[in-house]
């Protein structure tokens, strides 16, 4: 092939006289007799058969073997060449199409296991569920299939790996019925929240249904992940619903006051809101379940704040942490500090009378008695504790 | 009480017509007027039509001449549309509304008003509760549009209903309406063939059958239950799972971009993105609908599921190629039993055959 030089000229090594639109006579002459000359003395049928393999001739040119492989079939049986020139042409360059399948299954075997086919099947299942719109969600939003098999799945293996959570108390948590998990909240961003509801889908089989502050139902995708994840807004009607409809509902009171205070003040409770919470349990007449948190408070120690940037994006605090802004998104990762996530035992609501959310009083001593409970869980907890990280 | 006379506003539009017609079919309803400005555009069957406008006083001789006894209010109306402009249709639906309830407080006959009106009145923000009861307020006043006409409407209503307390009235405060035969901003928005979202935000929404809404003005006709309620299909869609089963492609857009994107599509007349319908797609709404059940007994036939599901069977799908490619894949390997837990697998299908 390497002697056969084409030497472009004028008419991109077209044979003629530049005009480009025919040949001359004497070009045609020129021009190499290969196949197209052979070609053009047999019938057109056989003609249009010689399509294929000088399209494929590109392909050919790297495999040097199989050069006289297609004229010569052209004098044998028709169905036959076809299926033998589609044959050699999907063989030629690339990976044999059995390797492939055979790798596609190796694969396969090795990320669903020897069950494969059944569990790709089932996968495929959801997958198709999913793209289909057939699932179901409750009146709040919470898409119980997608938090279990995915938003669950993600944190699970930070809360055991890498923060090592330990549960205490898990068995204060009623197993049915309504109630109201208070906790207090720390670590500049809500991470306790995703631990503690992974933590007690684990430990009890139920899903904890968060109420969220305001911002988080008008931030975009925060909004969207918020109520496909369970929560809710934090207001008195939303909160006596899910209570009422034998819900586990979990608060963080101190709100951002307890979320966006200073390394400094690190497990000293702040306020309690104005105990909505207490209200909407005596109300629901269901029990309260204190919970502490230890750990979430070193995971990204907040030294200071933008409080001006903070204004103008309508945020609570911009968060300055030792290695916030200044190591860009390698900043972002929480450092790796054990927790401890302990349930009190529960207090009861249901012995108070109906006109009992009506007295100030009585909530506000409710509050404080949930307040206190936890400060001293988390007082003792401290003590026990080895090191912020073991 | 047989042989009552209603009177039913808005006949011309499809909603007000067959709601008209079905209660002509009622046999506790003797005669039924059909009011409007401009004649129905279908068969009215036995509806007796007079031409009058609600808004000014010759709606008081209709009533006073034909002896009424009930009037249905279904002339609040949703977008301007054909009758003109922003400005005609406030006059329509707020000046029009408190012309025929001075009629209707002169009428010595009439015994029963019907309101139709909109769950829009608790308008749609990032505040809101996840249901709204009848007895919440919106939490932001709506300034302008339908949702402000409406809550006129409805504060005229209870007006009303303070001066004449021997009036029964009730107010329905109806989902958005959905079904195969309706024209409204929100059925248009799904007739898109490509459907713009508001980008980070999936918004839950509720639907009622056209048939169910028929059902239910009826309903309150004949059960003349005095109070206001939210009427709805049970449950709720979430925006990105409706457009999951219409199997058309979405396009989610920014906040900003997509209050922009409404007037575009508005001059070209293919769907009204007004401000009331941008904040719910934006952030949703949910009514309660127990004091539907408990207190007017009615029990809407269609959930929301399925009156989305017989609404979308009637569009062509534009987009579902992967769910195509999925279900080839599929059907090559072995059947396998739907693992989900029970309390998962409800709502689907179309189920409810209207009567």
């Amino acid at each position: 092939m390497g002697d056969a030089e084409i030497i472009p000229i004028g008419t991109r090594g077209r044979p003629g006289r530049g005009t480009g639109t025919r040949p001359s006579a004497a070009a045609r002459n020129l021009a190499p007799k290969g196949r197209s000359g052979g070609a053009k003395s047999e019938p057109p049928r056989a003609d249009a058969e010689t399509e294929t393999p000088t399209a494929a001739a590109p392909d050919e040119a790297a495999v040097p073997a199989p050069e006289t492989e297609p004229v010569v079939p052209l004098a044998s049986e028709q169905p036959a060449t076809s299926a033998r020139l589609e044959l050699s042409e999907r063989e030629g360059p690339g990976i044999p199409l059995g390797d492939l399948l055979n790798a596609f299954q190796a694969a396969a075997r090795e990320v669903f296991g020897e069950q494969w086919e059944h569990q790709l099947a089932h996968f495929l299942a959801f997958l198709r569920r999913r793209l289909t719109g057939d699932y179901v969600v409750d009146e709040f939003g919470f898409d119980a299939e997608i938090t279990e098999r995915f938003f669950l799945a993600a944190v699970r293996p930070i809360a055991e790996k890498w923060f090592r959570v330990e549960v205490r108390g898990a068995e204060n948590i009623p197993a049915e019925g309504g109630a109201l998990i208070v906790s207090n909240h720390s670590g500049t961003i809500p991470v306790d929240a995703l631990m503690t509801m992974a933590m007690v889908h684990d430990h009890t089989g139920r899903h904890l249904r968060a109420l969220g502050a305001d911002l988080v139902f008008k931030l975009p995708f925060v909004s969207k992940v918020a109520r496909k994840g369970g929560a809710t807004l934090a207001c008195n009607e939303d909160a006596e619903r899910m209570l009422a409809g034998g819900e586990l509902v979990g608060v963080w009171p101190e709100g951002f006051k307890g979320i966006g205070k200073p390394y400094s003040q690190r497990y000293k409770l702040q306020r309690f809101g104005r105990g909505g919470f207490v209200s909407a349990a005596l109300r629901t007449q269901v029990p309260i379940v204190p919970l502490s948190v230890v750990g979430a408070e070193e995971i990204y120690p907040l030294v200071g704040n933008v409080p001006a940037l903070a204004r103008l994006l309508g945020v609570p605090y911009i968060p300055i942490t030792p290695l916030f802004p200044w190591l860009g998104p390698l900043g972002m990762v929480p450092l790796p500090s054990k927790w401890l996530l302990e349930f009190g035992e529960p207090i009861r609501t249901d012995e108070y009378d109906d006109h009992a959310a009506e007295d100030p009083m009585l909530v506000f001593n409710v509050t404080d008695q949930v307040r206190e409970t936890i400060q001293q869980t988390l007082y003792s907890l401290l003590m026990q504790r080895q090191s912020v990280f073991k | 009480m047989s042989g009552r006379t209603v009177l039913v506003t808005g006949v011309s539009r499809d909603l007000g017509r067959t709601c008209a017609r079905s209660l002509a079919a009622d046999p506790s309803v003797a005669r039924v007027i059909g009011v409007d400005v401009m004649p129905p555009r279908g068969d009215i069957g036995d509806v007796q039509f007079v031409r009058a406008d609600i808004r000014n006083p010759v709606i008081a001789k209709v009533i006073a001449r034909e002896d009424v006894d009930t009037v249905v209010h279904m002339s609040v109306i949703a977008t301007p549309g054909s009758a003109g402009a922003r400005g005609t249709m406030k006059e329509l639906n707020v000046i029009g509304t408190m012309q025929l309830l001075a009629a209707c407080q002169k009428a010595e006959s009439l015994q029963q008003l019907v309101v139709k009106s909109t769950t829009t009145v608790y308008g749609a923000s990032s505040a809101d509760p996840a249901m709204f009861t009848e007895d919440m307020q919106p939490r932001g006043r709506a300034r302008t549009g339908y949702a402000k006409d409406a809550a006129e409407v409805e504060a005229y209503v209870r007006g009303f209903a303070r001066r004449r307390p021997d009036v029964t009235v009730t107010t329905l405060r109806c989902a958005n309406v959905i079904g195969p035969g309706v024209v409204s901003p929100v059925t248009s928005y799904f007739r898109l063939p490509v459907i713009p979202t508001v980008l980070g935000f999936d918004p839950r929404l509720q639907f009622l059958h056209e048939s169910d809404l028929n059902r239910v003005l009826r309903h309150a006709v004949t059960a003349g239950v005095h109070g206001t309620f939210n009427i709805a299909g049970d449950d709720v869609l979430m925006l990105s799972q409706a457009l999951r089963r219409l199997q058309r492609p979405s396009v989610p857009l920014p906040g900003f971009a997509f209050g922009g994107l409404g007037s575009a599509l508005k001059s070209t007349r293919l769907a009204d993105l007004s401000p009331e319908l941008v904040t719910f797609l934006t952030y949703g709404r949910g009514v309660d609908t127990t004091r539907m059940r408990a207190e007017l007994g009615f029990e809407p036939r269609y959930t929301t599921a399925e009156a989305f599901g017989e609404f979308a069977s009637t569009l062509p799908p534009t987009g579902g190629r992967t769910e195509r490619l999925l279900g080839a894949v599929a059907d090559r390997l072995p059947e396998v039993s739907d693992d989900r837990p029970p309390a998962l697998t409800a709502l689907t299908g179309t189920g409810g055959s209207d009567g």
